[in-house]
């Protein structure tokens, strides 16, 4: 996944406070909402994206890069939130679990994981959603193989990863604008 | 109008619109004001004696509160922490401190933790914590533990050998082995697992200095039997003073059952300080403080007639348990590993031998199916190879030693009396699914083109419903097993369901909110499930060993029928008729033969608004009800998986996974899937791709991330094929068994068999687990797998 990163000017972007961190200050929106924050230069955006701007949908499951569980849009791609510093995201857009269902719509992803059973422990499910949503963005009709290649990405442990396939190829029919005949029956509150 | 039936449906879980919108609310997503932040100096060496530790420069560090040390918490008073289960009266239980006192036996025992007013701080300062260790000599292999001159763990238990257990009848068995017409032996390890729930353990400590009242919030399995050993054991504060609250958890598998150290630090040091204190593990910290799973070094032999029928069974093991005894951990590589040794065979006599050893290794406990993969693992690989050794198709050799579904109950030699069960039917129907004569010609077909398929089943059982607290206490369990429920019914007729029971992924507010509304005749909605806090609980012994539904779920069951009885109560009365001459349908009391009825709303306001109320009824509608069970739940199945092995790089590909269980009554079909295939993806990565690696030499857990230690990714699976068989348990009044572990105690050794049905013919008869794409590729060509890397 490439990321588009505004350079940082260096020089006018820094300032030291007296403890000797290396602080910034960066504009972010997020969720459609412009924030200016100041961060240290080490923190990550996950970090930036919990501690400072207190969503919490975005997970944090490893400390390598591995689970995808902190994954978000920046600028309209799918990104591991833990790969990047929050300084590198100044100026950027970024998009995260709770900014993915419009006017109380459920997006068609969201909608799916919830018919097809798509999560059990819900905390891989934000990352997977935003790795999925990228994935229909790429490619409206992504067969089983590719949607399990385009999840190499992120661990789900709970549900062996059958209903998570079942519930982007949900998804992905319903953007196609494709009748989708739920299983059984529908969510209780209606999904849609 | 008749109300909805709510049982054998797919409902649409009510959790989930929380958790796909990022609603949930996990114990690291809760920020406290006041809130300091923990992190956890861990030993870097796997034994080491502490010769002091300096903590000066750490707490001189910008925003350091507090540094601790395991002789601070020592000298508070604080106790060590306790294990639920004793093996016999020798068991040696040597004392666990939250931080170490004066040792450190393994990589990532806590030594000390510094609290600060950020995360950051904190784990900055906790490099400034030196520690001044005296390095020994570790041990991590079990085998070698038990060896003369091997480094002594703890000072308690000499020859580092905690308890040695065993079951069976020894002689019997030996001598139904020495007139076997065909032995087949097996020496094996079922390698050590690490459980990785996708969410790391946390725990914030909150302490009310206004109210003396300490709160802990933590990613538990647990938060009853946590309240208790922390209150009674540990800290030894009064348990009401004590609240456990375990919010959204990110699944379990068994890691999160346990007392650990860091709620003991966190709920100590919030004391200490009067704030809240909050520690969220790393991942890398998560692979070297959660409790592990598995690590058995086996033999065992399996003799047969001259018939293929299974005439005895003699196993040894030895059972790493690591370092410490965690809450469950002696039970379960003997009680609920031993007592599975019959699987669902005839096998007249068995023994089995159980060496508990210390090592200088993370504490090792349950991990999903915990003791029982363990035991159809050495079952259903010695059936299996049996079968392949004496030339006889595998399904038929299991078919000729099935207990009989007109043998129940049928009493094993191992204790346990299943209760039900139909094996050659659920074995009939994968093999069916499967069209295994077809699935079997293709295999050949393969072969003579030069690919290898290889077909592999896998026939397991499973006690469950954990379990008869008098069968509990007999087998060394320092707990009842029962679980409690209560129903709270309002004014407006809606319903409050308070289970002991914990959910962290399995769908409780979905499917005991189905129950509830089935039996009361009341729309979903109106149900909603509680779990996860000791402040609004009763009581729980929560979630684990696929208990929730069997023994939870009937405590439900137990307490909507008093409701019931109340509310009928109560109807008699308004509608000034008897008791019995009331019929409850469809949510309401109507005299029969009659129009005449009530509502269950309109009988919720009398209840709470008792302006015309029988004289002997109390006011209000609430119940509470504790359900024992009358015996273990028996879930069942038949797994068939189809793999091919690539000649050329030893890489295995799984084709297709078949799954037929019996889990008895299935409330939600849906939910019921989910833990097949969770499950047994789980199994699978065991047989292909999880092991955890200790260095011999050093100690050192040398898969201590993902970048090392391999979970299935989506790409690693296929679609799973899934058909159920339905067999209600015959002692508790839903009928349920429990489904949460039965795909990973299969699964495992499916896929082995498989891999091994692919290679027999080239003179591969075993496989060291995980079954990497290196071990296969040396075994094809009859070199030594045990040097190959994992």
């Amino acid at each position: 996944m490439k990321v588009r990163v505004r350079k940082v000017n260096p020089v006018k972007a820094l300032f030291k406070t007296g403890g000797g961190v290396m602080r910034h200050t960066i504009q972010v929106t997020v969720n459609g909402q412009t924030h200016q924050v100041e961060v240290e230069s080490r923190m990550l955006l996950v970090e930036l994206i919990r501690d400072v701007l207190g969503l919490t949908g975005t997970h944090v499951g490893c400390d390598t890069s591995q689970c995808g569980a902190c994954t978000v849009h920046v600028n309209g791609e799918a990104v591991k939130s833990c790969t990047m510093f929050a300084v590198q995201a100044d100026g950027c857009e970024i998009t995260t679990i709770e900014g993915l269902a419009q006017d109380g719509q459920l997006h068609p992803l969201q909608e799916g994981f919830w018919q097809e059973h798509g999560l059990q422990c819900g905390f891989c499910t934000p990352g997977i959603i935003m790795a999925a949503a990228d994935l229909l963005k790429r490619n409206p009709n992504p067969s089983e193989d590719e949607i399990r290649h385009a999840l190499e990405g992120n661990y789900c442990r709970c549900t062996g990863y059958h209903n998570i396939v079942r519930a982007i190829q949900y998804a992905a029919a319903r953007m196609r604008g494709e009748a989708v005949v739920p299983r059984g029956e529908a969510a209780p509150t209606g999904a849609s | 109008m008749e109300a909805r039936s709510y049982i054998g449906v797919p409902v649409r879980r009510v959790e989930d619109r929380r958790f796909v919108t990022g609603q949930g609310r996990y114990t690291d997503d809760i920020v406290l004001p006041g809130m300091l932040y923990a992190w956890i100096v861990r030993s870097p060496h796997a034994h080491a004696r502490i010769r002091a530790i300096h903590t000066e420069k750490a707490r001189q560090h910008p925003g350091v509160v507090a540094v601790f040390t395991g002789k601070d918490m020592l000298d508070d008073g604080v106790g060590s922490l306790p294990t639920g289960w004793q093996i016999g009266s020798d068991m040696k239980e040597p004392p666990h401190y939250a931080l170490a006192v004066d040792k450190v036996r393994y990589v990532g025992d806590g030594v000390a933790v510094v609290i600060a007013e950020t995360k950051a701080a904190a784990r900055d300062a906790a490099d400034l914590v030196e520690v001044d260790y005296e390095e020994l000599p570790a041990v991590v292999d079990a085998a070698e533990a038990l060896k003369e001159g091997a480094p002594l763990v703890h000072d308690e238990a000499p020859g580092n050998l905690c308890y040695v257990w065993e079951l069976g009848d020894r002689e019997a068995t030996d001598r139904a082995l020495a007139t076997a017409h065909h032995i087949t032996k097996l020496e094996f390890v079922n390698q050590r697992l690490i459980p990785n729930a996708i969410e790391p353990r946390s725990a914030i400590g909150h302490y009310d200095p206004g109210r003396d009242e300490l709160t802990l919030y933590t990613s538990s399995q647990n938060p009853h039997l946590i309240r208790l050993l922390l209150s009674a054991f540990v800290l030894k504060v009064p348990e009401h003073k004590v609240r456990v609250i375990s919010p959204d958890v990110g699944g379990g598998f068994g890691s999160k059952i346990f007392h650990y150290p860091e709620e003991v630090i966190c709920a100590w040091s919030s004391r200490k300080l009067g704030r809240p204190v909050k520690w969220t593990a790393a991942r890398s910290e998560s692979f070297m403080s959660d409790a592990h799973g598995r690590d058995h070094i086996t033999t065992a032999e399996m003799g047969f007639d001259r018939d293929g029928r299974i005439v005895g069974l003699r196993v040894r093991t030895i059972a790493n348990l690591g370092a410490y005894l965690s809450t469950f951990a002696p039970g379960v590589p003997t009680w609920l590993y031993g007592t599975l040794l019959a699987g669902q065979y005839k096998t007249p006599h068995i023994h089995v031998e159980v060496k508990g050893v210390f090592t200088n290794t993370t504490p090792v406990d349950a991990y999903r199916g915990a003791g029982r993969p363990e035991a159809t693992y050495v079952v259903e690989r010695l059936v299996d190879l049996a079968a392949h050794e004496m030339g006889i198709d595998p399904a038929e050799l299991r078919r000729r030693n099935f207990i009989q579904p007109d043998e129940f109950p049928y009493q094993t030699p191992v204790v346990l009396q299943y209760d039900s069960g139909n094996y050659e039917g659920a074995l009939n129907k994968v093999l069916e699914m499967a069209d295994y004569e077809k699935l079997r010609a293709e295999q050949k077909r393969a072969r003579e083109e030069g690919r290898l398929i290889g077909i592999g089943l896998s026939c397991y059982i499973e006690a469950c419903g954990l379990a008869p607290s008098k069968v509990a206490g007999a087998i060394g369990v320092r707990a009842g097993l029962y679980e409690s429920a209560a129903i709270r019914v309002m004014p407006t007729g809606k319903v409050q369901v308070f289970t002991g029971t914990h959910s962290h992924g399995q769908g409780h507010e979905t499917t005991f909110a189905q129950i509830v509304a089935h039996e009361l005749g009341i729309p979903l909605e109106d149900v909603e499930v509680v779990h996860g806090d000791t402040a609004e609980i009763p009581f729980g012994m929560g979630t684990y060993g696929s208990r929730s539904l069997a023994t939870g779920g009937s405590a439900i069951y137990r307490a909507l029928e008093k409701i019931k009885a109340k509310a009928r109560k109560i109807a008699a009365h308004k509608l000034e008729v008897a008791e019995e001459d009331l019929e409850f349908r469809n949510g309401q009391f109507i005299v029969k033969g009659t129009d005449r009825a009530i509502g269950f709303g309109d009988i919720a306001l009398t209840a709470y608004v008792p302006h015309d109320y029988p004289d002997d009824l109390e006011p209000g509608l609430e119940e509470n009800a504790f359900y024992d069970p009358a015996n273990f739940t028996f879930p069942f199945g038949a797994h068939l998986s189809v793999v091919e092995v690539d000649p050329d790089t030893g890489k295995v590909k799984l084709l297709r996974y078949l799954a037929v269980d019996d889990v008895g009554r299935i409330i939600n079909p849906m939910i019921v899937e989910g833990q097949i295939h969770g499950g047994v993806a789980q199994g699978v990565g065991q047989a292909l791709l999880e092991g955890a690696v200790y260095d011999r030499s050093s100690g050192q857990l040398l898969t201590g991330s993902f970048l090392d230690y391999a979970l299935p990714r989506a790409d690693d699976l296929p679609s799973f094929e899934v058909g159920h068989q339905e067999t209600p348990c015959p002692h508790n009044p839903l009928g349920a068994k429990g489904a949460g572990e039965a795909g990973t105690i299969a699964a495992t050794a499916c896929v082995v068999n498989a891999v091994i049905d692919a290679l027999y013919h080239l003179g591969v008869r075993d496989l060291p687990m995980p079954l990497t794409p290196e071990r296969v590729w040396r075994a094809m060509r009859g070199l030594p797998t045990d040097g190959a890397a994992s």
